[in-house]
This record gives structure tokens, C-alpha cells and sequence, in this order.
């Protein structure tokens, strides 16, 4: 990489000289292999996925390269069975968007109310114990998603150990029928993303001025108010990012609803997941979704963002 | 005068280590008390057991009579200027001077109106609309001391509330502080490590030393009567010498000198107390009551002369190589002794003071 450095002045008489050029000179070539991972991982992916839901379809996977808005028109437009109705608004997806999204929404407020305490107990403990702590919280996260999403279906099917003990203590008679069901999509989506929740907040709490708190009680605030008008706005920016790195992923997760839930409780995730597997597949439909996806997606943080500049500049 | 604060043999142990080892005070309504000490000597402590922030192991502190040992800290009508500032970083500098008249339910109007009169008084009206992180880290402290004023508290805590101004600002700051409590009558705990600050602003100071409170008393007093050692070299400038107590009748000691010349000098504190009687102790001389005199009972080599502008101070050893300085008005030209030589020196009437240990 140093080999890519221009043979230009030398530094010094470059700053000198007064030349921001003679900096940018010298940063420009070095930001090439950063370029290069974003180009290569990021910006390459997401731009063939656009040219592809734009494509045609071939049965048993793959794509025919005719320029086509097909995808698109599955998505958003019905014409009937047999397609010869007048077009209609399809919500089929949109349904399936918008039970996405409340899943999603969901999850990210139950990570919130169950992981704020967590991070909360973590970030004050003596300084020892909190990595102990956080490596706790962190331990089965080290073992593979599928695993985890598995177990937890071994856990809550008819028969597995949560339904039989329940039964050999005799609260019940029938085991509960939770696999299959939203509850255990939404246990599944909150195991998976609780870490994600606890880490940027307990990060934010742990650079929490405690003197703060003392400052408020000082000046005659009870505990309450001291929470609602020091603590949470002091510590928003990992509240807001611990609920970003829930949200985001959780709205397109399709482990847990592919294992955990059933045809009720289908999201995006396991939509774009089936229509890149096996025959059954729809490549340029898979990747309109995506779009679709990543479109909602930047909204969201994009008004998210809009709100924290207006905050802060205030 | 009534009793505003009274500290009764609180101690205050963090797991091991004991931060107060009962410590006693009793200050008055109206007055600028300062608790003065070293670093790590308890002085913040002793504030946060005040204020509410710790509870104190044994002990009871009473606030106007009341004991105030379940009280939350909310419910104490004392307020803090903190060391740290921990000035609320999400509001601006008004929102924080109107914080503690907010939680008092103060009406909006009543509310603004005080927190601007606060500002002013700090000379901080113009940054009425900034955040304190765009605050230098003397315009805070006096954000800080705004916020706590706000409230009309009966009892201000400041924990070296100057310390991250300039001299000049710091010397001013001092002068409108002192002129703030006696217009406002509030009672000011002031905390510092500066003895300057505590000589010049306290109706009352109490030296600490370890977790203990050394001596109390008025600036003059813990200035020329200190009790012992350890407040007489942390006050001000003083030599110490080792002698040998002879005798000690109705407060007056006889000692001997390093040298071996005989001295008599008052000895309140030796009076009482298993100390008393003979045994070596120390003397304390403070360097503006030594005089260079042709005769006297300590022989000195000196080994040089430090200029100090209005002073000079002369530093010498005698022959047991304990050091001593000579203050010396700088008024004279000729007569100053060479380094090398050898001189005598004479302490005023009254100016050593014998001391416990
Ligand atoms: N939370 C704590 N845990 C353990 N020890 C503490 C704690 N707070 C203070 N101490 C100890 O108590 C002693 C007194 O501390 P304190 O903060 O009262 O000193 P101070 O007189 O205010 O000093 P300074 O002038 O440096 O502010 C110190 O030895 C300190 O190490
Ligand atoms: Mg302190």
C-alpha cells in the first residue's frame, strides 16, 4: 500500500506551503484500500441486487437478463387468480411487511425494557465484575444462531422439557401449544438480539457521570425524576443505538420465524430466504424485496438521524 | 447565634480504610465556615455526609437541631457546589440554574426571573443559551455555583469551588463569595486546600488532617495559636525545632535549645494532657518572627538568601543541621550575612510556641 503513495513533495514542505492539496494528496491514495472494502462488500452487493430485481425470472433459480419491472408489480399490484382482473393493490406482501415491522417494533421494546436494567446492573458493578458479567451475557452467543434457534424449539415444543414439567407438576393437564405461535417467534428474536441491546447501553451507562444524579437529588429531584430528566437523556445515544441494532436485524431475521412460527406468523426474512432456495425460487422478486427492505430501513435512519441532529443542535 | 450544623463524632469508614475518624463541629447559622486540609484528608467526605450522598457509619449529624441521618438528600435544605461541577450536559446553562427552583415547583415567571438574577450575579448573561460543554472550565464553576444558589438553600456545601480559575478571577470570585454570604446569610461550608483562601474568607476554619479535625478557630487564631505540629507547618510558614522540655508551670515552658541555650515560652496545650512535662517536643517559629541579632540563643550557618520581592528569605542551619528561614523585610541593602558565615538569632517575645505532637 505504500507503494501507492504518490511521488509528491515531501510532507512537511507540502503542510508548509499551506496546500490542504498537498494533504489531500497524500490521503486520497491511502484511503484507496478503504474504498475498495466498501466498493467490493457494499456498495457491489447492493447494486447487483438492484439490477437484479429489475431482471427476469427463469424457473428453478437464476435469471434471464430482459429488463423488466415484474418483481416490482408482484409485489405492489394483483390482477386476480388468473391475471386478467383490472390491477389491485396486493397487500399480501405488505401484510407480511407490516407484521415484519410490528414484530420487529416489538422486540426492540421488550429488548429495551428487559435490557436497560441488564445493562444497567452491569455498568454498576464494581469495575471486576463487570466484565465477568458481560462475558455471561455474552457465552451463548458464541454458539451458532441455527443451534440456538433449534434448542429453543426442542425447549418449547409438546413434549419437550418446558410443556412436560409444567405437566408432571400438574399445572397442566395438555401441553401449551407454543411452538408455532407469535410468542415463540418473539422469544426467539428477543434471545437472539438481547446482547445487541445490552452492550451499547451498558457502554453509554458505564460513561455515566454518577455526580449527575447526586447534582439532581442535591437540587431536591426525587429518584423518579431524576431517571426521566438526567439519567435517560444523558444515556439515549446507546438507548437509540441499542434499539437500531434490534430493529434492523430483527425485521429481516428469518431463523427464528422459519423455525419458531408458523405460515401465521411469516416475515420478510423467510420471504426473501424462499424465493432464493430450490426451484420454487424467484431471484428478481427475492431482491425487489431486499430493496423493499432496505429502502424501509433507511427511512427509518434517516428520520432517526434527522431527530438526533435537531437534538443536538439545539 | 444558632446552631446551623452540628457534626457529632461522625465516622466514615469506605470498606478498610476509615475516611472520618470522628469528627466534631458545630457551626453557626450565618456563618463562612472552611474546612481546610491536605489531600485525602476527608474534606469531601465530610461534605457528602452533609449533603445526603453517604451515610455516615457512626455518628449524627443535626441540621438545625433535627437529626438528619434518614433524610433522602432531596429533602435536605442544603445544597452543593460540586468539585467536579456535574453541571447537566443536555441543558443549557439557564435550564441548569432553573433546575432546583423547578423541582421546588417554583411558577415559570418567578423561576426565570431568579435563575437570570443568578447569572448575573456570575456574570454569565450572555451565555444564557449555551450547553456547558461550550463553557470554559472556570465559566462552569460559576454555573455551578449559580445552580446551587438558585434554590436559596439555608446551608451552601462548596467543594473547591474556585479551584479552576485563574489567580486573578479566583481572587475576585473570593471577594464576591465572602460579599454573597453576608448578603444572603446563607451558611457556607467551604472546602479548600488553599490556605490563602481560608485565611482570607472564613469567619471560622477547621483544619483536618487524616480524617480528624486538627484545630478550629478563627484565621489569627490557627495562625498564631496553632495547637499542633501538624497545623503549624500546614499553615503559613513555620520552623520547627526539636528541644528538650525542662519543666512546664502555669503555661509557661522552659526548654533547651538545639545549641543548648535555655528558652521560655507559653505552652497552653502542654498544660493539660498526658503530654505534659518533660520530653522532647517542638517548637514553632514562624519565619517573620525570628530576628538576626547580634547575640542570641540560636546559632545559625547560612547557606542562602532567597529574594521573594517585598521579603527575602534567609535560609540557614544550625549545628544539629535542622534548617531554619529568616523572613527579612527587604527594606535593607548592606548588612545581610554571606552565605558561609555564621549568625545568631533571636526569637520575638512570644513567637515560639511550644506544641503537641
Ligand atoms: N468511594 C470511596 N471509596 C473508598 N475510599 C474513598 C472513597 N471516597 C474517598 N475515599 C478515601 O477517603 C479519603 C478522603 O477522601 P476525600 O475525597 O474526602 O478527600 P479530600 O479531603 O476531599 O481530598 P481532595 O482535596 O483531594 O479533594 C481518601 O483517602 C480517599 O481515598
Ligand atoms: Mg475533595
Amino acid at each position: 500500500m505504500a507503494g501507492a503513495a504518490p511521488q509528491g513533495p515531501p510532507q512537511g514542505s507540502g503542510q508548509a506551503s499551506g496546500g490542504s492539496t498537498g494533504y489531500r494528496q497524500i490521503v486520497g491514495p491511502l484511503l484507496l484500500p478503504t474504498w475498495a472494502v466498501i466498493g467490493v462488500f457494499l456498495l457491489l452487493p447492493v447494486l447487483l441486487m438492484g439490477v437484479y430485481s429489475f431482471l427476469t425470472k427463469e424457473f428453478r433459480g437464476g435469471v434471464i437478463w430482459d429488463f423488466t419491472l415484474a418483481a416490482y408489480d408482484q409485489f405492489f399490484v394483483t390482477r386476480g387468480l388468473f391475471g386478467d382482473e383490472p390491477p389491485q393493490i396486493e397487500w399480501t406482501y405488505i401484510a407480511i411487511f407490516w407484521r415484519s415491522i410490528w414484530q420487529a417494533g416489538v422486540c426492540t421494546l421488550i429488548c429495551l425494557i428487559v435490557g436497560f436494567p441488564t445493562a444497567w446492573f452491569i455498568a454498576t458493578r464494581p469495575p471486576a465484575q463487570r466484565s465477568v458479567w458481560l462475558f455471561l451475557i455474552t457465552v451463548p452467543y458464541w454458539v451458532n444462531l441455527l443451534i440456538r434457534t433449534v434448542s429453543l424449539k426442542f425447549l418449547l415444543r409438546d413434549n419437550g422439557p418446558l410443556n412436560e414439567g409444567l405437566m408432571a407438576i400438574g399445572l397442566i393437564s395438555d401441553p401449551l401449544p407454543l411452538v408455532n405461535t407469535n410468542l415463540a417467534v418473539q422469544l426467539g428474536l428477543f434471545y437472539s438480539y438481547l446482547p445487541f441491546m445490552v452492550l451499547p447501553i451498558y457502554a453509554a451507562v458505564e460513561r455515566y457521570n454518577f455526580a449527575l444524579s447526586e447534582a439532581a437529588a442535591d437540587l431536591y429531584a426525587t429518584r423518579w425524576t431524576i431517571l426521566r430528566e438526567i439519567v435517560l437523556p444523558v444515556v439515549k445515544p446507546g438507548i437509540v443505538a441499542g434499539c437500531i441494532l434490534v430493529f434492523v436485524p430483527s425485521l429481516g431475521a428469518f431463523l427464528a420465524p422459519d423455525l419458531l412460527g408458523g405460515a401465521k406468523t411469516f416475515m420478510i426474512g423467510s420471504l426473501i430466504d424462499e424465493q432464493f432456495k430450490g426451484s420454487q425460487g424467484n431471484w428478481p422478486f427475492g431482491a425487489a424485496v431486499s430493496m423493499i427492505l432496505m429502502a424501509l430501513v433507511l427511512l427509518v435512519l434517516l428520520v432517526q438521524a434527522r431527530a438526533a441532529g435537531k437534538a443536538g443542535a439545539r | 447565634m444558632s446552631t446551623a450544623i452540628d457534626v457529632q463524632n461522625v465516622i466514615k469508614k469506605y470498606g478498610q480504610s476509615t475516611a472520618l475518624q470522628g469528627v466534631s463541629l458545630a457551626i453557626a447559622d450565618n456563618e463562612f465556615f472552611t474546612l481546610l486540609g491536605p489531600s485525602g484528608c476527608g474534606k469531601t467526605t465530610l461534605l457528602r455526609c452533609i449533603a445526603g450522598f453517604e451515610d455516615v457509619t457512626a455518628g449524627e449529624i443535626h441540621l438545625f437541631g433535627q437529626n438528619i441521618a434518614s433524610l433522602e438528600p432531596n429533602l435536605r435544605p442544603v445544597n452543593t457546589v460540586f468539585q467536579q461541577y456535574a453541571l447537566f450536559p443536555h441543558m443549557t446553562v439557564l435550564e441548569n440554574v432553573a433546575f432546583g427552583l423547578r423541582m421546588k415547583r417554583v411558577p415559570p415567571e418567578a423561576r426565570r426571573a431568579r435563575a437570570g438574577k443568578m447569572l448575573e450575579m456570575v456574570h454569565l448573561s450572555s451565555f444564557a443559551d449555551r450547553l456547558p460543554a461550550q463553557l470554559s472550565g472556570g465559566q462552569q464553576q460559576r454555573v455551578a455555583l449559580a445552580r446551587a444558589l438558585a434554590p436559596e438553600p439555608k446551608v451552601l456545601l462548596l467543594d473547591e469551588p474556585l479551584s479552576a480559575l485563574d489567580l486573578k478571577l479566583r481572587q475576585a470570585m473570593r471577594v464576591e463569595l465572602k460579599q454573597l454570604q453576608e448578603d444572603t446569610g446563607i451558611t457556607f461550608i467551604f472546602v479548600t486546600h488553599d490556605q490563602e483562601e481560608a485565611l482570607t474568607m472564613s469567619d471560622r476554619i477547621a483544619v483536618m488532617s487524616q480524617g480528624r479535625v486538627q484545630q478550629i478557630g478563627a484565621a489569627r487564631e490557627i495562625y498564631e495559636a496553632p495547637v499542633n505540629r501538624f497545623v503549624a507547618d500546614f499553615i503559613g510558614e513555620t520552623n520547627l525545632l526539636e528541644v528538650q522540655v525542662e519543666r512546664v508551670l502555669d503555661g509557661i515552658a522552659q526548654v533547651i535549645l538545639p545549641g543548648g541555650h535555655r528558652l521560655t515560652c507559653p505552652a497552653a496545650m502542654m498544660a493539660a494532657g498526658p503530654a505534659s512535662g518533660a520530653g522532647r517536643h517542638h517548637l514553632s517559629i514562624r519565619p517573620e518572627r525570628l530576628r538576626l541579632t547580634p547575640s542570641g540563643p540560636l546559632v545559625a550557618e547560612v547557606e542562602r538568601i532567597v529574594y521573594l520581592g517585598t521579603d527575602l528569605h534567609l535560609l540557614a542551619r544550625l549545628q544539629d543541621k535542622t534548617a531554619v528561614t529568616v523572613r527579612i523585610q527587604n527594606n535593607t541593602r548592606e548588612g545581610l550575612p554571606a552565605p558561609g558565615t555564621w549568625v545568631t538569632l533571636t526569637p520575638e517575645d512570644g513567637a515560639a510556641r511550644l506544641l503537641a505532637d
